[in-house]
């Protein structure tokens, strides 16, 4: 099967640092794959890199087989199209109610008319059970409402890749479940492929089909949820043992 | 051993200045570079399709425009009134008070109305752009907005754009017409200057030439000030001294106010000197 996504060989450097240092991964079509790793060791900028956001120094980022660093803003702005983003703060427009930032997309990149975009948001707002809230702005929400609004806009459009950046960064166990939950209904009924970066493990893994651990700037290996836990890398040994190992050891040992 | 270490010390500071010069100069190439970019980009959103939303203009026009009139018409009205007040002192010494009226106007008209209005709209608007687009930029709302495959440069730019471009002129005109009024004010019904000189010597003196000096000047500084300080915003990221968060974008709207202010002098210069 051919990759949706496919990052080859991607090399990025800030000041003297080299971020990532020749970043391989593909994603499939109606997979999820999760992105994995320590803070701060180049997770979000693979999405950026992937978003278009910011261009690699050497490599191939290719998005339904064009290379993002080659095509013209026209085409840029066609992949896109086929985008929805779940930032890590939800970056939602503070000026905006929550009714007009769901709505904006429409507003912006179709035709349809009020009445239209109307019914089209209340039913986003329905699937994230957030309706009650079109009038608040941003700023009069909890954490976990904003991250909904947030997969709201992302989903209006029904974008066929959905990235998910940090979705559960901030957010109590049972905010965090919920958001899992809306996902997974909202996955299971819009079909979309989509990425996620977390460090939120090993929950995550329950939602996903390939798991991509990111270690010293190249990404250590894809595997399913199973095979990764079990895998004989030892960046993964040591990723899995310090995510789900034991937080301390009991003196009193049984036997 | 202390002479031999000497020259050696020399060299490092020397060289250490001149990468750091370097280093500036780069800086400075680099900004100039994205800011000439980011005009054209905004001028190409406001000309080709798809375009922006009328009411988008609209509203921005009543947050640079109509949000100024109170202040420039205060500004305007209190530099009429001096100007009332020094022409009248300086011209009655030579007997000529008659030419009151043309003095304030033409002051007015081709230079203090723009230039005042300038400075106004950058204190008051410019800021705001610049400081609203800052959080923005650090917000990732930009980088939402990107990645919704809508275009910054036209949803948020190319709007106030238009509406400094329309607005800056109209204002300019307020504070001319309210500046005339002040400055009769001051030197017809205070001073007791003669009321037909006054409006007599403004006819006959202010020619069509100074009427559009001063318009083309509002426009260009409309144009100077909403580009300085969007750009300022858009690039906070960039800024030298680290653009991030709340003391990032504090830096980049004082930057912004100062250098529109600056450039707007100097700018009234280059196009004073093109048009006279």
């Amino acid at each position: 099967m051919e990759p949706l996504i496919q990052l080859i060989d991607v090399r990025k450097k800030f000041g003297g640092q080299e971020v990532l240092k020749g970043v391989n991964l593909a994603i499939y079509e109606g997979k999820t794959t999760v992105i994995v790793g320590e803070s701060g060791k180049g997770k979000s900028l693979v999405l950026k890199h992937i978003l278009g956001l910011i261009k690699p120094d050497s490599g191939k980022v290719l998005v339904f087989g064009k290379d993002m660093n080659k095509i013209g803003s026209k085409e840029l702005k066609d992949i896109r199209s086929h985008f929805g983003v779940l930032f890590q703060n939800a970056a939602l427009f503070d000026s905006m109610t929550v009714f007009d930032n769901v709505a904006l997309p429409l507003r912006e990149r179709t035709n349809a008319s009020e009445e239209e975009i109307k019914i089209i948001v209340n039913e986003k707002l329905n699937l994230m059970d957030i309706e009650y809230s079109n009038e608040k702005y941003p700023a009069q929400l909890s954490g976990g409402m904003r991250k909904r609004v947030g997969l709201a806009r992302a989903l209006v459009l029904n974008p066929k890749i959905v990235f998910f950046d940090e979705p559960t960064t901030g957010l109590d166990v049972a905010k965090s479940n919920e958001i899992y939950r809306v996902f997974h209904r909202t996955q299971t009924k819009l079909a979309y492929t989509a990425v996620i970066v977390s460090h939120d493990v090993p929950k995550i893994f329950k939602l996903a089909d390939y798991v991509a651990l990111i270690h010293e700037g190249i990404i250590q290996d894809c595997l399913t949820p199973e095979d990764f836990q079990t895998s004989e890398n030892p960046a993964i040994r040591d990723f899995v043992e310090e995510t789900m190992g034991l937080i301390y050891e009991s003196e009193h040992v049984e036997g | 051993m202390i002479l031999r270490q000497r020259p050696r010390g020399v060299i490092i500071i020397v060289m250490k200045l001149l990468e750091k010069l370097g280093e500036l100069s780069l800086y400075y190439i680099n900004q100039i570079g994205r800011m000439g970019i980011f005009l054209v980009l905004v001028c190409i959103n406001i000309v080709k399709p798809p375009y922006y939303k009328i009411s988008y203009v609209t509203k921005q026009i009543y947050l640079i425009g109509s949000l100024s009139i109170f202040v420039i018409v205060f500004t305007g009205v209190f530099t009429g009134m001096v100007l009332g007040l020094q022409g009248y002192n300086t011209l009655s010494k030579f007997g000529s008070e008659g030419f009151l009226g043309s003095a304030v106007a033409l002051s007015l008209i081709r230079e203090l109305g723009p230039v005042l209005t300038a400075l106004m709209v950058t204190g008051r608007a410019g800021s705001a752009i610049c400081a609203e687009i800052g959080i923005m930029r650090n917000s990732e709302q930009i980088d939402a907005l990107e990645c919704m495959a809508i275009d910054p440069h036209n949803y948020i730019m190319a709007p106030k754009f238009i509406a400094a471009i329309i607005s800056m002129p109209l204002l300019t005109a307020i504070f001319d017409v309210v500046g005339i009024f002040g400055g009769y004010l001051i030197g017809v019904v205070q001073l007791g200057a003669n009321e037909g000189a006054y409006f007599h010597s403004m006819y006959k003196n202010v020619e069509y030439n100074d009427v559009s000096m001063g318009f083309i000047k509002s426009l260009c500084f409309g144009l100077l000030v909403v580009w300085i300080c969007s750009a300022k915003g858009y690039f906070v990221h960039l800024e030298r001294k680290g653009g991030f968060g709340a003391e990032g974008v504090s830096r980049a709207t004082t930057s912004a106010v100062v250098v529109s202010s600056v450039a707007v002098l100097v700018f009234d210069y280059f196009i004073t000197s093109v048009l006279l």
